[in-house]
């Protein structure tokens, strides 16, 4: 739990958002149940809800992290927990070395209006603002002039791909371009965080695939910690830099996709992952390992899945092939029959 | 069985048995157990009357009140110089009938199209032509001026007790009160602080529309969806801008019902201010009414309604329309084209009326008043129809009316408290059988038990014979969606009339007497009844409906077996507006002559006595909150039995 591994993310290393022990709880008098719970684990919790238990969670600048669990699993209140949505029972969120909870309502105020952006699962957009008015809602709030937000809210939509779309009214529009201007809405005041609260479960699935298309373009334009939300395991290993697992309000595992497939650390993390097909998440580099001797013939980019390399697995003939980093280096050597096995489904 | 439910039956079997014993052995009863004893009274009267007295006097409450009301008087000036020419300041009136058709008119097209356009500019057509024109902008000029006023009341309270859960609890009683007391109670304090008068037929239309835009207010805000607020917090929101720009513009439909309800309200009660002065199209009528001039009633009524109808349409027009874009790159013309045409046909009105002076004002002898002839045409109906209501008349109050309050007025008052208590313990336990017996022992201590008596017997033989006419047209209705969706519309429609409406036709039939009044409330009463009975029968799911037929049942069956249990809780709802709009309507009716409650207020008011009109108020308020409890409690139970 909370274990930080080496990351295959952006090459940054600042920590943007930072959880210590951070606990939820829903009932008449959460404070005392947290004291109570802590000198003795055993007490009932009856007429509690324990939303979040406990959860150590270092973001980095750059980051994307994927928080994933079930219904009820305590995801997206974690997420409103390191907003200040929902304030914490126990622990600490600091956001850029800021203890959050110490912060006044106006304080709290000036860092959503300049810091934070957040896109919602059923988009949250307000009915009687045409879709012009809701992309400029936040810099309104900031008190900006109306033709500068208007200029901004007109070069989101464009972003987005709602130009024209402008005077047409939310409930005018369908369920992906009603996302869309919740996702305008939330980069409009260039936020350095982006929250994700579960943004394509309300759509069908072919609007789904399009929108994580879409999302993973915006991604790779704006380099942004990402904290998104989702039930959907693909769309995890699909999204993600780091992949956080939760139940019952604790972080079951937190790491990469491939290490999540390949080495899940709990019971809970492998049955989710048991369904999965390997060969899609894992990658050449996870299988790299030390080469004994020269590496003999052309490497294959780390980055790339073994289910992209499937056709040279099967046809080439080398027992160790190498893997190269990015910039061509050589970086060690994949031992074709494991990669073999990874591409079957055979147990590894 | 299980035992709790069970026990609940024994002791209301129990209460009822005594009930029973109570009544038969009434001759060996004392008599301090058949009426209410002297020592049970309490002069609730004469404490009310000595609270009003400490307010008006010693806390200066006369001049808080003196002031709003100078206030609303100078509004309603220049609303009555403006919409018929009362010489006061702005002195530019009155604005020629012609502009405020056109202003109609465009108003209808503008929020709905070619129809609602139709009906809003036609009303004010057929007024002005039926040289009724100064009455109606009398009454107009003070809903204009009222219903803005509650609708800021109802929505600063509505966000104060959105605010406040501890505001909202002491609200929340009040409220329920108000809104079960009778239009008179509200008039009789207003008279105490104000006097008669159009001020204070406002000020009264004010207090009694203001409850339910509270209630609409709190609604719409609590209805608000959590991520559209979680939204505007992480936007950046200060509290003010998210009450201003979040949560009330998105609770717009809610409010705008609201207003819709309180605009309702206040022609309803702008009728009956009537009674206080108020003149208009209420006084007319009243007047009409009391000399028996039934055709122009007739026109006066059909004004009320056209007016009802319109101001229906079109605020519920406008609370339920859902924003539309324009073209994006639309010139200013273009976007305010409704407008600019607007004043175009008002300027073009206002030449118009300089030109010919009947676009002006329509003079009394130029009105295309029908009246002699709708005369003429009743008397020939009504002398056709005169052996059948003749004998109606004799045989209901010969044979039903006056053997039933006699049966009310024998039962001694014990018994009928066991037998509330009783009915109370059957739905809802100890519980509901104290709360019974609490509204009916304050009633009994007020002194008028039998004033009570009478107006129970009218409103239970009412809603039955409303009951015995409404839920087969219900059912009858139901079975065809179109014939429905048609006969609810008429009776929403039908809602919309003030009360006072009702009164004509029966009037008409029967003359001034307790057949008319029953008439009059059973007609009122029966509309609810019918809607409800609508709506339950076409929300069971269709298919339960489905399995009962491919299990054989027949239509009866089905009737019986699957569509009226699951259609119960919401005809309940319909029993329960039924009662109320009886209630309400027995005490407006007192005027063409009962001997209940509503008669005794009537008195009050005209001798502003506070203390006995509130008694009497709050007597009528408990006879409904008491049927509301009970009602509520037994559908709640239901709904939750069968999991809906």
């Amino acid at each position: 739990m909370g274990q930080h591994l080496a990351r295959t993310g952006p090459n940054v290393t600042e920590t943007v958002i930072s959880c210590h022990g951070v606990s939820k709880i829903f009932g008449p008098d959460p404070g005392a149940h947290l004291a109570r719970l802590k000198a003795d684990p055993q007490t009932s919790s009856v007429g509690y809800v324990q939303a979040v238990r406990d959860v150590d969670l270092d973001i980095q600048r750059g980051e994307m992290l994927v928080v994933m669990g079930l219904s009820g699993s305590g995801k997206s209140t974690l997420v409103r927990c390191l907003s200040r949505l929902i304030d914490i029972t126990g622990g600490t969120v600091t956001i850029e070395g800021q203890d959050i909870a110490t912060l006044s309502e106006t304080a709290l105020i000036d860092l959503r209006r300049r810091k934070m952006g957040m896109v919602f699962q059923s988009f949250g957009l307000l009915p009687h603002r045409t879709v012009l008015d809701n992309v400029a809602f936040p810099l309104e709030m900031r008190g900006q002039d109306r033709s500068t937000r208007y200029a901004r809210a007109r070069e989101m939509l464009e972003l987005v791909g709602l130009k024209g779309r402008e005077a047409y009214f939310p409930r005018e529009l369908s369920g992906g371009q009603q996302q869309r201007v919740g996702i305008a809405r939330s980069l409009a005041i260039e936020p350095d965080i982006w929250f994700l609260d579960e943004p394509f479960s309300a759509l069908d699935p072919l609007i789904r695939r399009e929108m994580q298309d879409e999302f993973l373009r915006l991604k790779g334009l704006l380099n942004k910690t990402i904290i998104f939300i989702t039930h959907d395991f693909d769309e995890a290993l699909r999204l993600a830099d780091r992949i956080a697992i939760m139940k019952d309000g604790r972080i079951e595992q937190c790491d990469t996709p491939d290490q999540i497939v390949l080495h899940p650390a709990t019971e809970y993390v492998a049955k989710f992952t048991a369904e999965i097909d390997r060969a899609r998440v894992v990658r050449a580099g996870s299988l790299a390992r030390q080469l004994s001797g020269a590496a003999e013939g052309e490497a294959v980019a780390a980055t790339r899945t073994i289910r992209d390399l499937a056709r040279l697995l099967v046809a080439d003939r080398r027992e160790v092939i190498p893997i190269a980093d990015r910039e061509g280096k050589i970086i060690g050597g994949m031992n074709r029959q494991v990669a073999l096995d990874v591409l079957l489904g055979e147990a590894t | 069985m299980t035992s709790p439910a069970a026990r609940g039956i024994g002791m209301a079997g129990l209460l009822f048995a005594l009930a029973l014993c109570l009544a038969l052995g009434k001759l060996i009863l004392p008599e301090g157990l058949i009426r209410p004893p002297e020592w049970l009274m309490q002069p609730f009267a004469d404490w009310i009357n000595a609270a009003f007295y400490f307010l008006q006097n010693d806390l200066g409450l006369m001049s808080l009140t003196r002031a709003f009301s100078d206030v609303v008087e100078w509004l309603l000036d220049v609303t009555a110089n403006l919409l018929y020419g009362k010489s006061r300041w702005p002195n530019i009136g009155p604005i020629p009938w012609i502009v405020i058709a056109i202003t109609a008119f465009m108003a209808g097209y503008a929020l709905k199209g070619w129809r609602l356009a139709a009906l809003s500019g036609g009303t004010f057509v057929w007024i002005a032509l039926m040289g009724q024109w100064k009455w109606a902008m009398e009454t107009l000029s003070v809903i204009v001026v009222a219903a803005p006023f509650s609708v800021f009341l109802g929505l600063l309270m509505g966000v104060l007790a959105w605010r406040s859960p501890k505001f909202e609890r002491v609200l929340n009683p009040i409220l329920n009160i108000a809104q079960s007391l009778p239009h008179f109670a509200y008039m009789i304090p207003v008279v105490v602080f104000i006097g008669v008068g159009p001020k204070a037929g406002a000020i009264v239309t004010i207090i009694f529309s203001v409850p339910p835009m509270i209630r609409m207010t709190l609604l719409g805000l609590k209805k608000v969806p959590e991520e559209v607020i979680e939204a505007g917090k992480m936007a950046g929101s200060t509290r003010w801008q998210l009450l201003t720009r979040v949560r009330i513009p998105t609770a717009r439909s809610e409010i705008l019902i609201g207003v819709n309800q309180v605009i309702m309200q206040c022609l309803a009660m702008v009728v009956l201010a009537s009674f206080i002065g108020m003149p208009g199209l209420g006084q007319k009528l009243l007047q009409l009414l009391q000399s028996l001039k039934i055709g122009l009633s007739v026109e006066i009524g059909v004004t009320i309604v056209l007016l009802a109808v319109t101001l229906d349409r079109l605020s519920k027009a406008w609370a339920l329309r859902l924003p539309e874009h324009g073209a994006p790159s639309a010139q200013w013309l273009q976007r305010n084209r409704l407008l600019v045409v607007w004043i175009a046909l008002c300027a073009a009105g206002f030449v118009l009326a300089q030109l010919a002076p009947y676009l002006h004002e329509v003079e009394r002898k130029q009105a295309l008043s029908v009246a002699g002839p709708i005369d003429a045409a009743m008397d020939q109906v009504i002398r056709i129809i005169a052996p059948v209501t003749a004998w109606l008349r004799w045989f209901l109050i010969t044979w039903v009316l006056i053997p039933m309050r006699d049966a009310y007025l024998w039962l001694p008052f014990t018994a009928v408290l066991a037998l509330l208590a009783a009915i109370g313990w059957a739905v809802g336990g100890m519980r509901s059988a104290l709360i019974c017996l609490a509204y009916f022992g304050l009633i009994a201590m007020s002194g008028w038990w039998d004033r009570a008596m009478i107006t129970v017997y009218m409103v239970s033989i009412s809603v039955l014979i409303a009951a015995l006419i409404g839920l087969p047209v219900g059912i009858w209705a139901a079975r065809n969606p179109t014939r429905a969706a048609r006969i609810l519309l008429t009776c929403d429609t039908a809602q919309t009339f003030p009360s006072f409406i009702y009164l004509i036709p029966v009037i008409m039939l029967f003359g001034v007497n307790d057949v008319a009044v029953v008439a009059a409330v059973v007609v009122f009463a029966a509309v609810p009844i019918v809607r409800y009975t609508i709506e339950g029968l076409c929300n069971v799911p269709p298919e339960l409906v489905e399995a009962a037929e491919m299990s054989g049942a027949n239509r009866r069956q089905t009737l019986w077996h699957v569509q009226l249990p699951l259609a119960l809780p919401t005809m309940l709802v319909g029993a329960n507006q039924s009662v109320m709009f009886s209630l309400f309507m027995v005490i407006i009716a007192a005027f063409i002559g009962t001997q209940d409650l509503g008669q005794e207020m009537q008195r009050a008011l005209s001798s502003t006595d506070v203390g006995k009109g509130l008694v009497l108020g709050f007597a009528v308020a408990f006879m409904g909150l008491m049927t509301d409890h009970l009602i509520s409690r037994w559908s709640d139970d239901r709904k939750r039995a069968l999991g809906v």
